[in-house]
């Protein structure tokens, strides 16, 4: 097991630092010249070069990028050029509102989906099954900005129920942070929701069909507490590992619903970054992001080996 | 059984309604000092004497800095740090007269040694100021007394208490100089206090402050940058008002709902069909002209800016006294005219070019509809959308580019034609000896003579597509008094604004 | 089992019987009929529309639905309709395309990492979740910022994106195959990797394919519709679902016909296709709801 621990571990670090490369070879051959967006078209040219030297820009690549992992190894993410903050502090404002909306969009989805899924299964065939099933594939069908811009304008324009966007901050008070990251959470976790009815009703059917359930059944267990006590726990292993996935998506991929909201949330951050070549936000937050997913990779990877010991010998032939 | 659930559900909606009535209630009646405005960007940091985004002096502009002098609403050249001023006979020698007891927000004194250090700092060789230009005239800054300074230039500038006025001009403490960009300590009568980064800003009253006291005791600014998300705002009543409302499209809508004032001012935004003066073949007049005969301008302004804003025939703003208004018939909206030009210039059948549009609506509706206008004399034009960075780097830094539309905002700016290699790479010595007359100028008179030469060459030669002058959409709450009409400079100037009872 | 035959994995179903059942379920028939009416759409565009999206008249701007203009008019004074029609085409090429990547380089990676294992299947895997870990929109936007938006862009974001699932869904495929008998038989035979994975494998994940291709191809639709909702996809004068969504939006409260036409094709083109997968995926094989 150490051997498989550390063997992955090494992976991840390698996937990471040639990420990293990546990343900052492809910001490089981006065009645009952030100190000239700052000063914008009346500056002088040596009011520009003055910035540039300021902002470092005239160092060579291979100094630049030694500086940025140098600084990532002990934990420093550079300062920002536009917002002249460090680039930690942005990523932890804004983590205060992707996080929460992240979380609540996924529990809501749980929420909605897991009973839902459920019911589907234990009615199996049924017509309400079947309607259900057509629901939520409208779920799926749905873009979610659409849905969003109809939220927006029922709830906030007409019944004026909730804010139309903009986060006030927590400091103002948990009730009023909530109510105006319900909408975006609703539009999030709809189609969420949807595809994890689904993918619960699927699992729950295919543990319903293996031997042990139908000894359990043949033993004279009620269909429901098979249901209950033997199929959802079996079930639970592919519903978390969509979760997992969902999670990692919420966190970033949220961009178009944090603009028809205006949130202040990370994905935003990083779409304003490359407009406006912040190249130290973006590559820092980019790296961040694909850090995170790799790790949580990593987490599912090594909960199955920790399930099933045969997939530490092999070298990943593990059907994912 | 059934009836009492639903009576039950019945009384849960009644009160969900009531609740969600007194809240509205809550939020019309309570006694207002503080305001919430919408804008669209957010600014990159809050030092004006550092970075050239409007949304800097949208934020900061004679709410937490004020300058020597500052521009009014009208256009005006009015007095602030200075109480007054004198200009010696040969228009060199300017001495200011300061006001004392004024105080920064950090609690220091200011006094003249402020002011040389903030202008020797805007005009030195390590400065970043975008405005550089502006300070070019000093020779020197000298403290005569704490409450006394003498600006010496090397020749006369006619609008140089204009220049000190601009938000690149301010004043600043040594002491804080350097942190500006994130904690803004200024002399004006609000003070920063809070920068949630691409949320808001707030900024409070300041007990310290040397003139009349602002009536808000908080003024909260919001950075919706999307114009749909502005509309939603607006009507779901998030904000109190936009100094410049981004959706034109919705004017007509929101000048209908009592709830809010429109108002609908001027800007110093030249919104031109800037043209690339030194590629082929916009190096032909004829074709220059050619498309000057086929732009429809009012047919750009109903489309693209759904009829707000005034057509221009030149390359100034239209309710300035110099501007001349007659020039917008030099080349009437003719295709025949325009087709005959364009074949006298060899292309009888038109031509294919291309277009390059940045983000703002006026330039990509604008472009579209522009696009669709040239194609009926022959030139397909091939729509590019670009962001602002590869505008600069394409368009701005390489001239690479055959059109766009770019909304000219600084104030007076027609120099910009004398620029070397300024993008349109327009060059004429005749041009040039205009403005060298009209820096020297100090009589009225005689500089509008001069600015009208000015328009009236650049028309003729038509270097550029002169399309309409931007309008400022203000919309705010009914009950919002003392907003900016106009926009003379790019500014919220919050220091008149209170709430009716 | 009898040795010679090999090749087949389940019993061997006729075209016949794949029809039959084709034709008893809904799903599939509903899914087909939409999608159908939908390709047609696309295809009428290209010589007929009602009315021309190119010439703009402003004066007949904000037109309400009408027997003259179907869907209404837009801020421009074009026909909603058409340009409703000329979206379909635009975001089936993109969808498509981006589809074609996905498969054309996916499934080579997929079913070589599971041909060969070890380190090579680790890195093309770690590699995959590198490019998985990045949004697409992320990556549209980082392809926008190099080489400016337009429909090119966000194919290949899209395309892209797609091929991490296609190699991840092929591995898995060919993993579940290799251990098979047949397969055995075929390396006891002497046949090399690639040659097995030509002849066996991929024809045994061809299924598979085709109803993950469904998949992607309705989110391919989604993604390009909120690619150019924010402005990086398909430029005018094309015109695209998204972007006519966006500029409905500040339009809302007054020309909501502006806002519900492009979503409801959206909403139905989308719909069509997934209802045609989950068809495809019953009718082709019901086992692979389970191998997956």
């Amino acid at each position: 097991m150490l051997h498989y621990l550390l063997k992955k571990l090494l992976f991840t670090a390698i996937t990471l630092w040639v990420a990293s490369m990546v990343i900052f070879a492809l910001l490089e051959i981006v065009p645009g010249d952030p100190a000239q967006l700052m000063l914008g078209i009346n500056a002088s040219a040596d009011a520009v070069a003055a910035l540039r030297e300021q902002m470092g820009l005239d160092l060579p690549l291979p100094v630049r990028y030694g500086a940025w992992i140098g600084g990532l190894l002990q934990g420093d993410f550079g300062v920002s050029y536009t917002y002249s903050v460090p680039v930690s502090e942005l990523v932890g404002e804004r983590l205060w509102v992707s996080l929460p909306l992240a979380i609540m969009a996924l529990v809501l989805s749980t929420v909605i989906a897991i009973p839902v899924g459920l019911y589907s299964a234990s009615r199996r065939g049924t017509r309400t099954d079947t309607g259900i099933m057509a629901f939520t594939q409208l779920g799926i069908a749905i873009p979610n900005f659409w849905f969003a811009l109809l939220m927006v304008y029922l709830f906030a324009i007409w019944l004026q129920w909730v804010p139309a966007g903009g986060f006030p901050g927590w400091d103002q008070g948990l009730f009023k942070g909530l109510k105006s990251l319900i909408l975006p959470a609703i539009a999030l976790a709809l189609p969420q929701a949807a595809i994890l009815s689904r993918v619960t009703r699927s699992a729950l059917l295919d543990v319903m069909g293996e031997d042990y359930i139908r000894t359990a059944r043949a033993k004279g267990l009620t269909a429901r507490a098979v249901l209950w006590r033997h199929a959802l726990r079996n079930a639970l292993i592919p519903v978390l590992t969509i979760l997992g996935l969902q999670f990692a998506f919420l966190l970033a991929g949220t961009i178009i619903i944090e603009n028809v909201f205006y949130l202040p949330g990370l994905g935003r951050l990083i779409f304003q970054a490359i407009s406006q070549r912040d190249l130290i936000v973006v590559e820092s937050v980019v790296i961040l992001l694909v850090a995170t997913v790799i790790f949580i990779n990593l987490l599912v990877d090594l909960t199955y080996a920790l399930v099933d010991p045969r997939l530490r010998q092999g070298t990943g032939r593990n059907a994912s | 059984m059934k009836i009492l659930t639903n009576l039950a559900k019945t009384t849960a909606l009644a009160a969900a309604l009531t609740m969600s009535a007194s809240f509205v209630a809550i939020n019309a009646w309570a006694a207002k000092t503080d305001v919430t405005l919408g804008m669209v960007l957010e600014p990159p940091h809050l030092d004006p004497t550092a970075g050239a985004a409007a949304a800097i002096d949208e934020v900061v502009y004679a709410n937490i800095f004020e300058g020597l002098t500052r521009i009014g609403s009208k256009g005006e050249v009015l007095p602030a740090l200075a109480e007054s001023w004198t200009v010696s006979d040969d228009g060199k020698v300017y001495t200011f007269k300061l006001h004392t007891g004024v105080k920064f927000h950090d609690g220091s004194d200011f006094d003249a040694s402020d002011v040389k250090f903030s202008l020797d700092r805007a005009r030195g060789e390590k400065s970043t100021n975008a405005q550089k230009a502006l300070f070019k005239g000093i020779e020197s800054v000298d403290v005569v007394d704490p409450a006394t300074v003498k600006i010496t230039l090397s020749a006369p500038a006619g609008n140089f208490t204009f220049n000190l006025g601009w938000g690149d001009a301010v004043i600043v403490a040594p002491e804080t100089a350097d942190s500006n960009k994130t904690n803004p300590v200024g002399t004006g009568p609000f003070k920063f206090s809070k920068w949630a980064k691409g949320s808001s800003i707030e900024m409070v009253k300041s007990d310290s402050y040397w003139g009349k006291p602002v009536a808000l005791s908080k003024a909260t600014l919001r950075f919706i940058p999307d114009p749909a998300a502005a509309v939603s705002a607006m009507l779901a009543g998030d904000v109190d008002g936009f100094a410049n409302f981004p959706a034109p499209e919705s004017i007509p809508q929101l000048k209908a709902d009592p709830r809010f004032k429109v108002v609908i001012g001027s800007t110093e935004g030249e919104t031109i069909l800037s043209t690339n003066n030194k590629k082929a073949p916009w190096t032909d007049i004829r074709v220059r002209q050619a498309v000057a005969h086929a732009i429809n301008r009012q047919a750009i302004i109903d489309g693209a800016m759904f009829g707000l804003g005034t057509p221009i025939g030149t390359h100034f703003a239209p309710h300035h006294p110099a501007y001349k208004a007659d020039l917008i018939n030099t080349y009437p909206y003719d295709l025949d005219k325009a087709k005959a030009l364009l074949a006298e210039a060899g292309f009888p059948n038109g031509f294919k070019a291309v277009i390059k549009l940045p983000p703002p609506s006026y330039a990509r509706r604008g472009g579209e509809i522009v696009a669709a206008q040239l194609r009926k004399i022959g030139i397909e034009l091939e729509i590019v959308p670009v962001e602002w960075a590869q505008w600069l780097d394409q368009v701005f830094k390489k001239k690479d580019f055959d059109l766009t539309i770019v909304s000219h905002t600084e104030p007076q700016d027609i120099n910009i034609y004398a620029r070397k290699d300024y993008y349109f790479q327009y060059s004429s010595d005749t041009f040039n000896k205009i403005m060298t007359d009209l820096n020297l100028a100090t009589d009225q008179a005689e500089r509008y003579k001069l600015m009208g030469d000015a328009q009236t060459l650049i028309t003729k030669e038509a270097v550029n597509g002169y399309m309409f002058e931007l309008a400022k959409a203000g919309v705010w709450n009914a009950k919002l008094k003392g907003m900016w009409e106009n926009a003379p400079v790019q500014a919220t100037d919050l220091t008149g604004v209170s709430w009716a009872e | 089992m009898s040795a010679p035959v090999i090749e087949q994995l389940d019993a061997p179903e006729t075209w016949r019987d794949v029809a039959k059942k084709a034709l008893h379920n809904r799903s599939f028939l509903t899914g087909l009929i939409i999608t159908t009416v939908i390709l047609a759409l696309a295809i009428i565009s290209f010589f007929w529309t009602p009315w021309s999206i190119t010439e703009l008249d402003i004066l007949l701007k904000l037109k309400k639905p009408s027997l003259e203009h179907w869907f209404g008019t837009d801020h421009f004074g074009r026909d909603i309709f058409s340009m409703i029609m000329i979206g379909a085409r635009n975001s089936i090429a993109v969808a498509l395309v981006a589809v074609g990547i996905g498969v054309l380089f996916g499934v080579p990676i997929g079913c070589w990492a599971a041909a060969k294992g070890g380190y090579a299947d680790e890195v093309l895997m770690r590699t995959n979740d590198v490019i998985f870990a990045f949004p697409a929109l992320l990556s549209a936007v980082m392809i926008t910022a190099i080489f400016g938006p337009g429909a090119i862009n966000a194919i290949l974001a899209i395309g892209i994106f797609n091929i991490p699932v296609f190699a991840r869904i092929s591995r898995g495929a060919a993993l579940s195959i290799w251990p098979r008998e047949f397969i055995m038989a075929a390396e006891v035979a002497g046949k090399g990797k690639i040659r097995i994975t030509a002849e066996h494998i991929l024809p045994n994940m061809i299924n598979l394919l085709l109803v993950q291709g469904t998949i992607q191809f309705s989110l391919g639709i989604l993604a390009e519709a909120g690619l150019s909702y924010v402005g990086l996809g398909t430029q005018p004068p094309m015109s695209s679902w998204g972007r006519m969504l966006n500029e409905a939006q500040t339009m809302m409260s007054f020309a909501p016909h502006m806002a519900i036409f492009p979503g409801l094709a959206i909403v139905v083109t989308v719909l069509g296709l997934n209802l045609l997968g989950d068809g495809l995926r019953d009718v082709l094989d019901p086992r692979l709801r389970r191998e997956r």
